[in-house]
């Protein structure tokens, strides 16, 4: 069963997991930043056959959500390796990082990343969950390592937050087990994904309904679903921001996806739960408290948090939703999110480094002090904020209509919630990126630096002005299927 | 012995509740005790209580690797990890005197409530389940919901580590008494490894001498000040 690691599909996740024990013992930082981008550069390339290469093991499940999550994961984990390289330089150099920290870093970029990986390709509940709680082992002492008062905190409250999650996403798979086990028999079948998908209509309700609660509760943590988000804002103020990066998309989506399995088995049983309601509930919920929670923030990076927090609660309305269109808009909102974000993370982490400081007084008029570093900021903001012609504008429009097609009157709170956070980001946008220059204090980025930012928003363009019809074929099958 | 329909009368039964019993009274006494080493010992019998029901769940089912996850409990958060956090309390010279958010009585009698919630939520949803794994996973379910109260009604860090544990003691309890349930051990490995992350956690992150306590309260600058 293990030998399943070493096959191509296997290596995506097993190769990030090797390339971090390699790191820990790499004491040079030029050498363990170039190793950082070749393991992660070639884990998106592995990742690159797996749309042809679908299966179904014992350990590893290799469908279309799967290869979906792991492409768009394996992509930010590259862009913000090869990010990652300047900002920890400057990190280091200004004694924000100790060399011991930086060493550190590389190890657990890989070792968070490779975690998420095997999380998504699992076909075993048991290795989802074992999967989920390294990489928020992994998660929680990257945001640990600046050392300062405020980051020992940060990364306490995730860990207290994120371990009760998990916990409770533990509870809810043993009962999972014992729901599934009298229609799959006992043993590893009632804990595969695969096996459980086509059983799924003949599983005990009851506790299918009661799994489904804490599997929601548990896994909705790490989604930073409200009202169990609060570990999110400050594990993104003070973490490396190219973590941030990573975070703030990609162990979102991991959750989610395994959320959506869940609510698979949920859909396919006729005795259980509508699993619809309670997702769009924690999704509004989420919208409307992240979107007012906006107004109040005046540190950039948390800002920014509370945004993806806003997001996460739009994908999962979405996910509630159900039904092939709007699970197509929320499929493609996750992964445009998750790219323009990235792309705000990459640039807010060098504007605070440009600035000596990451709360909006200390950067203002962006576009004034660093043209490109400021006119890439307004671009992501304007991206994330749902505006054409990127294409969050698309997806959004096509959740709201698909909302107004099945429950109508969702679509007022939708609509508040959407129109206060986008207006919260326009006015940090003219904060941030117009007005007068704030004073530079640290190193400016080279044009080269922001090329991953770049490259995200390219992607978000093509894909909201001309998506190619064998993307929107992709997209299409993928909310088929789930 | 697993095919036997299991009631009141048959030892197998009546240990298995004995057992799952002394677990959850435990997380009781860990509710109320005011002084850190009292709750820590408490928590190491607790740990005994629940290596125990896994041995006894072992020899019912016939499933020896049962015993491994029962060695485990026993060893590490019946030994390794209470001898850690004692080394702790002495090192970081911590205040060894204990305040609930909450008085006593208030927090025995949600305690109470949380096991009441529990019977109410787990048995009527496992009609089909053998007796002996609905009842457990009732107290399981209670051992859980009490290491949460415990998170919420003790301030100081190493307390909520070990409302955090007593909590993952309530997994591994629900764990065990799935008859036939696949990668127990290997969960219940996994969950060692948050549990000594967590003990860890508190050394490695010195909360101690970075806060002048290990009380969580002072740890609110950030929150505050909306930043």
């Amino acid at each position: 069963m293990i030998g399943e690691l070493v096959t191509p599909s296997g290596l995506v996740a097993l190769l990030p997991l090797l390339a971090a024990i390699v790191l820990a013992c790499v004491a040079d930082r030029k050498l363990g930043a170039w190793i950082n981008i070749g393991a992660a550069s070639i884990t998106f390339l592995l990742a690159c056959r797996l749309p042809w290469h679908q299966g179904t093991g014992m350990l590893l499940l290799v469908d279309r959500l799967a290869t979906h999550m792991v492409l768009l994961t394996a992509f930010v984990g590259m862009t913000s390796a090869w990010f990652s390289r300047g900002y920890i330089d400057i990190e280091a150099t200004a004694g924000r990082l100790r060399p011991r920290g930086v060493r550190q870093y590389h190890a657990l970029f890989q070792a968070f990343l490779g975690f998420m990986l095997l999380a998504l390709l699992s076909n075993n509940l048991g290795l989802t969950w074992v999967a989920m709680e390294a990489a928020t082992i992994a998660a929680v002492m990257v945001v640990g390592l600046p050392g300062t008062d405020e980051a020992v905190e940060a990364s306490w409250k995730m860990f207290v937050l994120c371990g009760v999650g998990i916990a409770l996403a533990l509870f809810g798979t043993i009962v999972l087990y014992l729901a599934a086990m009298p229609a799959t028999g006992e043993g590893m079948a009632a804990m595969r994904w695969s096996a459980m998908a086509p059983q799924a209509a003949s599983f005990k309700a009851p506790l299918l309904n009661l799994a489904f609660v804490f599997l929601l509760i548990g896994y909705g943590t790490k989604a930073a679903l409200a009202p169990l988000h609060a570990w999110m804002p400050d594990a993104h103020a003070e973490g490396p921001t190219p973590v941030s990066a990573v975070l703030s998309g990609s162990i979102l989506n991991v959750a989610l996806a395994v959320l959506l399995r869940v609510r698979g088995l949920m859909a396919a049983n006729d005795a259980a739960l509508a699993p619809g309601p309670p997702m769009i509930g924690l999704g509004l919920l989420s919208l409307l408290l992240a979107a007012f929670s906006l107004w109040r923030r005046r540190d950039a990076k948390r800002f920014f948090a509370f945004s993806s927090v806003e997001q996460s609660g739009v994908a999962a309305f979405a996910f509630g939703i159900g039904g092939p269109a709007a699970m197509f808009a929320g499929m493609l909102h996750l992964t445009l999110h998750t790219l323009a974000k990235a792309a705000i993370f990459h640039c807010v982490g060098r504007a605070s480094q440009l600035k000596g400081g990451q709360r909006f007084t200390d950067i203002t008029g962006l576009i004034d002090s660093h043209r490109a570093l400021g006119l890439t900021l307004a671009a992501a903001i304007v991206a994330v904020s749902g505006l054409p012609p990127f294409g969050l504008f698309s997806s959004e429009f096509l959740i709201v209509a698909a909302t107004i097609r099945t429950v109508p009157w969702l679509a007022i709170p939708l609509g508040v919630g959407l129109v206060v956070g986008f207006w919260a980001l326009m006015r940090r946008l003219i904060t941030l990126c117009l007005g007068t220059p704030s004073p530079n204090r640290g190193p400016a980025p080279a044009l080269i630096d922001l090329l991953p930012a770049w490259l995200h928003l390219a992607l978000v363009l093509i894909l909201g002005l001309a998506m190619p019809g064998f993307v929107l074929a992709w997209f299409s099958a993928l909310a088929g299927s789930l | 012995m697993t095919g036997h329909h299991l009631a009141f009368g048959h030892l197998s039964y009546d240990l298995a509740h004995l057992l799952g019993g002394a677990v959850l009274v435990l997380s009781f006494v860990l509710l109320y005790q005011r002084r850190l080493t009292a709750v820590i010992n408490s928590y190491a019998l607790q740990a005994v209580a629940l290596a125990a029901a896994a041995a006894w769940q072992a020899w019912v089912q016939a499933a020896p690797h049962l015993y491994l996850t029962a060695v485990l409990a026993l060893a590490a958060k019946g030994i390794a990890i209470p001898l850690a956090m004692h080394a702790i309390v002495r090192r970081l010279k911590v205040d060894r005197s204990l305040e609930s958010a909450l008085g006593i009585f208030p927090s025995m009698a949600l305690g109470v409530g949380l096991v009441t919630l529990s019977i109410l939520v787990v048995l009527p949803v496992t009609p089909q389940a053998q007796t002996l794994t609905r009842e457990d996973l009732a107290l399981a379910l209670s051992v859980v919901l009490m290491g949460l109260l415990m998170m919420i009604t003790r301030r100081t860090a190493l307390t909520q580590v070990i409302g955090f544990m007593s909590l993952e003691n309530g997994l591994i309890l629900a764990a065990v008494s799935v008859a036939g349930m696949p990668l127990v051990v290997e969960l219940s490995v996994a969950v060692l490894v948050l549990l000594a992350f967590a003990v860890f956690g508190v050394f490695f992150f010195r909360i101690r001498d970075r806060f002048d306590s290990l009380d969580i309260g002072h740890l609110d600058r950030i929150g505050g000040g909306h930043r």
